[in-house]
């Protein structure tokens, strides 16, 4: 169990840098879909199933197919590669890497203070999952569904468009 | 305990070694199934019944030119065939076929089967685009949003059964069918997961992103020898599969009268559904893109949330 | 939702209709005594040659695939001293029947010529004749023709007036 972690880990922490590195918007996009299977994986390990298949399906399955979508629309090239490659210079870099590590050191600092309770595997199964979110977080279920709402009425708001072109035959008398 | 290992490996060489071969045959009886329904004779040269055209077929694909266009992005060229027969295959670890003869129970097999048809995206996508052709990208993009959108529709189908049930586990499905097949109590979402299915599938009425008449052959224009044969290959796949997820959900997987063992009875279950799959390929015309769209987001979505809401009531009110 | 679901009950009766393909090798088509197929050169009732070497057929084809040269036995009747047609380019249309004057090339209902060899499609006028007056049994070219080809002496022919004698003044 604690190999396969590490594989996994390893496989996140490699395929997150390869999404910063890659020139091609599409292969570092790919490289992000890598990145979220395998901490679907880690979830799995970690014993939440149910989070872990979510991952897949909404993050993995639908909202990055959306990225390569656009990205595909958009039709960049060559051109966009060589932009890319400008703009991954030490300068552009370096302030954020320098904050990241600081991070981290905090993260280890962290890791390293002695824990008083080991901590007990217990799977996360679908039922707990839904305890948790009709019980105690019903309000934040609610104000999300309000929100994704108000989001799908204003996207079918925007995407709403009257027909102006009727065939010259069906064109209707205006209504004065 | 190496006794279980070396039948869990056993097991899955006979369910892949199973499925490929019904998938390569399926060619065979997709080509005499509509052969018989337009009033043709079909394949009937190469061994009894013509049943060696699959030999034939398969023999003519390993010697075909693997052709990679030198536009083409090389890497995710190869990769995306490759996915498509994966992710079906993966899927086909959570059904139960029968009492013991399933690779992995989970407890989430439901969810499981909805990620992997999801991931089954990525190969028409990346396919697409990789052959770096205005074709091949319209098909993708047409095939992109056509199985994320009737994902979603799959997806709220199948809570009905699962509210009924009380489980995501498929073996659970099926013995909570014991008395009554959810084709009885939830025949709405029968025919919406149906419908999504096809769609899922990109089967003929809804093959939009490969639609022949308009796109060449869509995201696999460019794909020659066996990695057309990946595509081809997993197409069938996924008809087997989506047979056998309606079997597995609302016609009681392996259960029936015990004149018959459990595996006879779901295979004939499901043979049924890949016939109905070839009738419709036979029978109906392509709707256009936009109808497909609009039919999914304005009729299934709102019937599927509908159904979802008179099961909850119900099971509800059963439940007081 | 109604029209497709009989759309589907439709196709799937048909499963239960007469086919319509015929298997070819083992049942064949029955052909018409008019089809056009494949091209022979006939012979008059004495077993003579009907074609006079025309070219009629040749300056016809509209693909060029005819080809003959003409020449004269010992008494002045004229035959082809080869005669040839390339099948792999001929699309029967039937045209250079219809020019032959003579009935001698005539299309039969034969369609089954199929070759390994391309160069085997070209056939000489050994493989086009055959034993047979074809389509026009009794006639004989020469005994209609005004001239004296050693099948009959001027004016004997059918129809035909024995012939004038020029340095009589009788009418």
């Amino acid at each position: 169990m604690e190999l396969i972690f590490y594989i996994t880990a390893a496989i996140t922490l490699i395929s997150t840098i390869m999404v910063i590195t890659r020139h091609n918007p599409v292969h570092a996009l790919l490289y992000l879909v890598i990145s979220l299977l395998s901490l679907s994986v880690i979830f799995f390990l970690l014993g939440a199933p149910f989070a872990a298949l979510l991952e897949i399906i909404i993050y993995a399955g639908a909202i990055m197919v959306l990225f390569i979508f656009v990205i595909m629309l958009l039709n960049l090239g060559k051109e966009t590669a060589i932009q890319e490659k400008e703009w991954l210079k030490p300068k552009v870099w370096i302030g954020p890497a320098v904050l990241s590590v600081i991070l981290f050191a905090e993260l280890f600092y962290l890791i390293g203070i002695p824990h008083q309770t080991s901590p007990v595997l217990q799977t996360v199964d679908s039922k707990v999952v839904a305890i948790s979110l009709f019980r105690p977080y019903l309000i934040g279920v609610e104000l999300a569904a309000m929100l994704l709402m108000a989001g799908v009425v204003g996207a079918a708001h925007i995407g709403q468009h009257k027909k102006l072109v009727f065939h010259r035959f069906l064109k209707e008398e205006e209504k004065t | 305990m190496m006794n279980t290992t070396l039948q869990y490996i056993l097991m899955i060489v006979m369910v892949l070694f199973v499925l490929t071969t019904i998938a390569a045959w399926l060619i065979w009886l997709e080509r005499r199934m509509l052969a018989v329904w337009q009033n043709r004779s079909g394949p009937n040269r190469a061994g009894p019944f013509g049943l060696f055209i699959v030999v034939a077929d398969t023999i003519k694909l390993f010697f075909k030119e693997d052709w990679i266009p030198p536009f083409a992005d090389k890497t995710i060229f190869v990769i995306a065939p490759a996915i498509v027969a994966a992710t079906v295959l993966m899927s086909f670890v959570v059904i139960p076929f029968a009492p013991g003869i399933l690779i992995a129970d989970l407890d989430i097999g439901l969810l499981f089967f909805l990620a992997m048809s999801s991931l089954g995206v990525y190969s028409i996508v990346l396919g697409g685009w990789a052959s770096n052709n205005k074709y091949s990208l319209l098909g993708a993009l047409r095939g992109a949003s056509q199985m994320i959108s009737y994902e979603v529709f799959m997806g709220l189908s199948l809570m009905g059964v699962v509210m009924l049930s009380g489980s995501f586990r498929l073996s659970d499905i099926v013995l909570a069918q014991k008395d009554c097949w959810f084709i009885v109590t939830q025949p709405v979402a029968f025919v919406v997961f149906l419908i999504a299915g096809i769609a899922e599938t990109h089967r003929l009425p809804f093959d939009i992103p490969e639609a022949e008449s308009e796109l060449v052959a869509g995201f696999h224009s460019e794909y020659s020898g066996m990695k057309f044969g990946m595509f081809f290959i997993g197409e069938y796949l996924g008809v087997t599969l989506i047979s056998a997820m309606l079997v597995t959900l609302f016609f009681g997987g392996w259960l029936g009268p015990a004149f018959l063992p459990p595996l006879v009875w779901f295979i004939l279950k499901t043979f049924v559904f890949i016939l109905f799959f070839i009738l419709l390929r036979a029978s109906l015309p392509r709707p256009r893109y936009d109808q497909l769209m609009s039919y999914g987001w304005k009729i299934l979505l709102p019937v599927a949330l509908l159904n979802l809401l008179i099961t909850g009531g119900i099971v509800l009110m059963m439940t007081k | 939702m109604i029209s497709l679901l009989r759309t589907i009950r439709l196709t799937f009766l048909h499963m239960f209709r007469k086919r319509e393909t015929i298997p070819y090798p083992e049942e064949k088509v029955s052909l018409h005594p008019r089809w056009r197929g494949r091209i022979v050169l006939t012979r008059d009732p004495d077993m003579g040659e009907r074609c006079v070497g025309c070219y009629l057929c040749a300056a016809a084809c509209p693909v060029d695939c005819i080809s003959l040269q003409a020449t004269e036995d010992e008494n002045g009747r004229r035959y082809p001293e080869f005669f040839r047609i390339n099948f792999s380019r001929c699309i029967f249309c039937g045209y250079c029947e219809e020019a032959c004057p003579t009935y001698a090339i005539q299309l039969i209902p034969d369609f089954e010529m199929g070759e390994y060899n391309r160069q085997d499609l070209v056939y000489e006028k050994e493989d086009l004749l055959i034993n047979s007056q074809g389509k026009y049994p009794g006639y004989n070219y020469y005994k209609v023709a005004g001239i004296d080809a050693g099948i009959k002496g001027k004016g004997e022919g059918d129809n035909e007036e024995p012939p004038i004698d020029i340095h009589s003044l009788l009418p």
